[in-house]
């Protein structure tokens, strides 16, 4: 029986307008149902004005909200099958009605799109090939010039041609290695000394894929931005840096500690790399229930950033609680902490001194949040994280920057491989062993540039589409 | 169907045309599975004859030998019967790569497979040249041809109903199998002397191939060669490196496996081009038939011609050559490695300016051969041709070279001819299966530009397609399908029986920690008593080790089977040496065997997706134009072997993929 698929398709939260997608076989039915007066004849490729309510037929039912309705037939659409676009306010729960009219509407196999079907739907129908729709996650994900420009290049094909230098390099070793296990009359000695070399040269291409994973980090920066997690404890002044630095006032600042009790997400792009700056709660024991979650989320927060910057209310001495986000830090790499010590105006009461020494080689930096003293800290923030990440280093155009998951995954299949048939060389095991191993790394490069695939890639690939793309 | 009676001298189930390798195993593997066979020859002499080389075996081919003896051929047993010297190869390396190599007293293989031919029931030996194939439109298929506007003329349009041969006889069959190695179109070269020819000299079949272009069959000419053979007792042994057999003889064949080998071996020897024998070529390159354009055939890369040797690899200062006897009672001696096709004066003085060989007498001077084959594309996987119905070909006339890849087709398309005439599914063995069906699946998918010849390389699965385990493999296979004898099913049982039961028992068994402990200083630490820091090490690192089962022990690199005989009780069971080895493989090499069977379980459901006979690729939007054509023409059985093919890109397969679920849902 075919099915029809629906979900929502703009990104959730507030937005101007909101897209729910219908592709299936009962798209037209569906418009039908959901539009009040649908006209007779519906001319698809044609935006149609009107209210939407849960049954059309129904004069009693409530209107939803009123949108622009858009029906494809197949094969003119996205996904190749009859599609139906519900253009409506983008506000998340009339969004929400609208789906559960489309799902409730009692339509023949009608159900949830899962994640990147719509997108599958597409390659499957022969709408677009698997480069191309990689090529399109990249592009739904490149939010910077910067990660533009690494898909720039790897659709110029520099990834690709760094891989079959490297593969060609691998498969001359498999071809030795298979001389020796195919010929072992031939002049071509099967001595130790003869192995030795194939670890040689096992350990060059193994150097060679550890480069390109090396710039995995970089592509990280380019794609999601720079982590920036700011913590201290509350009315260190975290909201008034964070305002600071995105130049706008969207966080509230008042002196009632504890004001900020979630952690808030912005983005930001300092010299073409994007920052996501995090603001958090603050570390302080409580018992309120609220607070105590967002006290975990900052854990969690610290955790998977990039960098961390510590605000530190310099009019005080470090109390308790300052030492208890002192403790959390003290396990990270100095390389990835800056020190904000804030109200430099009110009298200096922290021991820099003191400081230095429990977190060794961070970047220190003296403000006062207030006014124009906000701006300047925010300046030098920004110039701090750009050193600390060395970003004007970064020259994209000549690097050859790994940013896709997939890819990612497959060097580290490769890098795992090529260790093991380098140990397997050295420990005396079966050549034909090791090269098995090899091999596998062969494969895993290859299914970079798609020279080899299974079900598995398909899979993967799709499921990196976020849902309804 | 109503045959004309008056007009066959007899009337068979299945003719075999050609008696070499892959002729002898099809006819008596079709015989034994209750057909009335045929097999024509040109000449008796040809049967099982050895025209190149006198050995059997080798890597990969070694391995193809042990599989055709699984199944219940007859390669391995007759090796064993007569081979002069025997050696396993690789030993330095893993098990999965040993392969064994016989040096074969020619003369008496092909008398001992003769003796086998006579003495099997419904079998007939013909020596009469097959002039022309007596086939029919094939009604059944013209009709389905109507509904399927897109299926070519190759489609089996004809179906097999005979041979004519040049006696003039009429012989009828239901199905044919063509099995003429290098006879069909046969043509020597000696610089640039040229002579009709089949091998060493015997009468070639010229008629069929005609026969058979015409009926547009797509024939192509490939070409191999074959060194010179001179006087045993006109070369100089002292200049040369003796190369003896192994003193433990294993046998190839699973049924000898108990027998004692206690025989005398015959020595090869060894020896080498120099600078010299190498400017003496180049001097007389041109006049070589390869190089003076005489010889249209495509010969193997693997298996050069000297001349090919010396202008491709002119870095090396030296080619090595093995001079191997071709027999017991017989004065030739085999120059392997120095197949040429230049003049035999030339031949003379290069020949003479190597070690050993100064004096030699030359009794038959390298040659090269062309001969008609064909294009395996056009062949479907169970090797019946998509041109004709009931028609099977095999060996030489597929595109592959060697005796073993010869045998191991004959074999299979003999099976899979009786099981078309049972009405029953073909044999395919798959790629992780057998080397066998790597061969086979390499030839009909992917094709050969040149002569085929197996390696170990070619096998994706080389660690489960061993040596020691074709019997696992392939014999209760062979039972199924009626080629492997009673007798050697219930051996092959109670071997797989006992090893399992002990890789079961050395899973679950442990001595105590000291006896352990003990053990394993003298097997891994004692070893390092030169060396006073590593023994420390080693002896701490012991005393730490927790206790392991037998099988974790065995596990360890300096750990054999026959070693843990020291530490275990009297429950250890009495193993043959094979039993023994195939334990012990199990168990140590458990962990990348189980890699391989996860690789292959992931492809699987790739092979399991069947791919209809009557496919119209070119209504599948999506398709490159290329793969279009290339899946049109070979007409893959599954989306696997689609995959294989070249030109058919992993887009393609998913263009596939995804017509064959549209497919299964709309149904």
């Amino acid at each position: 029986m075919a099915e029809t698929i629906t979900a929502i398709s703009t990104a959730p939260g507030e937005g101007g307008i909101g897209v729910v997608r219908v592709s299936g076989a009962e798209s037209e039915n569906i418009m039908r149902k959901l539009m009040k007066n649908c006209p007779e004849e519906i001319k698809p490729r044609y935006a149609y004005f009107g209210k939407v309510v849960a049954d059309s037929k129904n004069a009693s039912s409530e209107v939803i909200d009123e949108a622009i309705f858009l029906l494809m037939k197949s094969p003119a659409s996205y996904t190749g099958e009859d599609m139906l676009e519900i253009q409506a306010h983008g506000s998340n729960v009339s969004l929400k009605k609208i789906l559960a009219a489309i799902l409730d509407s009692g339509t023949n196999g009608i159900r949830m799109a899962e994640p990147g079907e719509f997108t599958k739907l597409a390659f499957l129908n022969g709408k677009m090939d698997l480069s191309q729709a990689e090529a399109v996650i990249d592009i739904i994900k490149a939010k910077t010039d910067l990660s533009l420009e690494i898909a720039e290049g790897q659709r110029e094909g520099r990834l690709s041609e760094n891989i079959k230098t490297i593969r060609e390099q691998l498969l001359d070793i498999l071809a030795e290695m298979a001389v020796d296990i195919d010929y072992p009359d031939e002049d071509y000695n099967d001595s130790l000394e003869a192995h030795s070399d194939t670890v040689i040269d096992l350990k060059r291409v193994l150097d060679d894929v550890k480069t390109l994973l090396d710039t995995v980090s970089i592509g990280k920066i380019a794609r999601e931005g720079i982590r920036t997690v700011i913590v201290g404890k509350p009315n260190a002044g975290k909201s008034s840096l964070m305002n600071a630095i995105l130049g706008e006032g969207r966080v509230i600042v008042t002196d009632i500690p504890g004001t900020t009790r979630d952690t808030v997400e912005e983005s930001a792009t300092l010299g073409g790399i994007p920052i996501v700056l995090i603001d958090t709660a603050g570390l302080r024991e409580s018992d309120d229930k609220v607070e105590k979650i967002g006290i975990e989320r900052t854990a969690h927060a610290i955790e998977s950033a990039d960098i961390v910057i510590l605000v530190l209310d310099g009019s005080h001495p470090l109390d308790e609680e300052d030492e208890q986000v002192l403790t959390y830090l003290e396990k990270m790499s100095a390389d990835h902490i800056l020190t904000v010590i804030n109200k430099k105006d009110l009298g200096k009461s922290v021991n820099e001194t003191e400081l230095n020494e429990r977190l060794p080689g961070v970047r220190m930096i003296t403000t006062s949040l207030v006014g124009k003293g906000a701006l300047e800290a925010a300046h030098k923030v920004s110039d701090a994280i750009g050193e600390m990440f060395e970003l004007s280093s970064i020259r994209v155009k000549e690097m050859n920057i790994v940013t896709n998951e997939r890819h990612i995954k497959m060097l580290k299949n490769a890098v795992t491989d090529l260790d093991d048939a380098i140990a397997m060389l050295q420990n005396g095991e079966p050549i034909e062993v090791a090269e098995l191993s090899a091999h596998y790394a062969y494969d895993s490069l290859g299914a970079i540039i798609g020279e080899e695939v299974g079900d598995e890639v398909l899979d993967t690939v799709f499921s990196k589409f976020c849902l309804g793309k | 169907m109503t045959k004309d009676k008056a007009r066959y001298k007899r009337e068979f189930d299945i003719i075999v045309i050609g008696a070499g390798h892959a002729g002898c195993e099809a006819g008596l593997v079709c015989a034994r599975m209750g057909m009335k066979t045929a097999m024509f020859c040109t000449d008796i002499e040809s049967v099982a004859m050895m025209p190149c080389n006198p050995s059997i075996g080798g890597t990969g081919k070694g391995h193809l030998v042990r599989e055709i003896d699984a199944l219940g051929g007859e390669m391995g047993l007759n090796i064993d019967k007569t081979f002069i010297q025997s050696k396993m190869l690789n030993t330095s390396k893993g098990p999965a790569v040993h392969s064994l190599r016989a040096q074969a007293d020619k003369k008496r293989y092909h008398e001992e497979m003769l003796k086998t031919i006579n003495a099997q029931d419904r079998i007939s030996l013909i020596e009469d040249e097959v002039t022309e194939l007596i086939f029919t439109e094939n009604s059944e298929i013209s009709k389905d041809n109507n509904n399927n506007h897109n299926i070519t003329a190759k489609n089996q349009q004809m179906k097999v109903g005979g041979v004519r041969t040049a006696n003039g006889e009429e012989y009828s069959c239901r199905a044919l199998i063509i099995c003429t190695g290098t006879f069909l179109g046969g043509k020597i070269f000696i610089g640039d002397n040229v002579k009709i020819s089949g091998p060493s000299g015997l009468r070639p079949s010229t008629s069929l191939g005609v026969q058979l272009r015409k009926l547009g069959f797509p024939i192509r000419r490939f070409k191999t060669g074959t060194p010179a053979r001179m006087h045993k007792d006109t070369l100089d042994y002292d200049l040369m490196t003796e190369q003896k057999g192994d003193k433990k003889i294993v046998p190839f064949s699973f049924m000898n496996e108990d027998k004692d080998y206690d025989k005398e071996q015959i020595s090869c020897w060894l020896s080498y081009t120099n600078e010299e024998t190498h400017q003496i070529i180049r001097d007389n390159i041109e006049k070589s038939a390869m190089y003076s354009g005489n010889i249209v055939g495509v010969g193997p890369r693997y298996c050069p011609s000297i001349e090919d040797k010396v202008a491709r690899f002119a870095d090396r200062k030296r080619h090595q050559l093995f001079v191997e006897p071709e027999g017991l009672d017989t004065d030739l001696m085999y120059i392997q490695g120095m197949s040429s096709s230049l003049p035999e004066d030339v031949q003379h003085a290069f020949y003479a300016t190597i070690k050993g060989l100064e004096h030699a007498e030359i009794l038959s001077p390298a040659y090269a051969i062309e001969y008609d084959c064909v294009d395996p594309l056009s062949l479907k996987p169970s090797l019946e041709s998509k041109m004709m119905d009931g028609l099977f070909c095999a060996g030489q006339f597929n595109g592959s070279s060697g005796y073993e890849e010869a045998a191991a087709q004959g074999l299979i398309a003999g099976i899979n001819a009786v099981r078309k005439l049972k009405h029953k599914d073909p044999l395919i063995l798959r790629r992780d299966q057998a080397y066998i069906g790597v061969l086979i699946d390499d030839l009909v998918t992917k094709g050969t530009n040149e002569p085929y010849r197996i390696m170990t390389s070619r096998a994706e699965y080389r660690l489960l397609l061993r040596q020691d385990n074709a019997d696992r493999r392939l014999t209760g296979i062979g039972y199924e399908m009626g080629s492997v004898s009673e007798d050697r099913y219930q051996r092959y049982l109670e071997k797989k029986a006992k090893v399992d039961v002990e890789v079961e028992r050395l899973k679950a068994q442990r001595v105590d920690i000291q006896t352990f402990r003990n053990f394993l200083i003298k097997h891994e630490a004692l070893p390092l008593k030169h060396d006073e820091e590593a023994f420390e090490r080693k002896t701490a690192e012991i005393s730490e080790t927790a206790n392991q089962t037998f099988a974790d022990i065995l596990r360890r690199p300096a750990i054999s089977y026959s070693d843990l005989a020291e530490i275990d009780d009297e429950t250890r069971p009495a193993l043959s040496a094979n039993e023994a080895a195939e334990t012990e493989v199990m168990l140590k090499y458990d962990g990348y065997i189980q890699k391989q069977i996860n690789e292959v379980e992931k492809l699987q459901s790739l092979e399991n997706k069947k791919l209809s006979e009557h496919l119209d690729y070119k209504s599948i939007g999506g398709l490159r134009l290329e793969a279009r054509q290339k899946l049109s023409d070979i007409r893959p059985v599954t989306v696997g072997q689609a995959s294989r093919i070249s030109g058919v890109s992993p887009a393609d397969i998913n263009v596939l993929l995804v017509y064959l679920e549209k497919e299964m849902r709309s149904k």
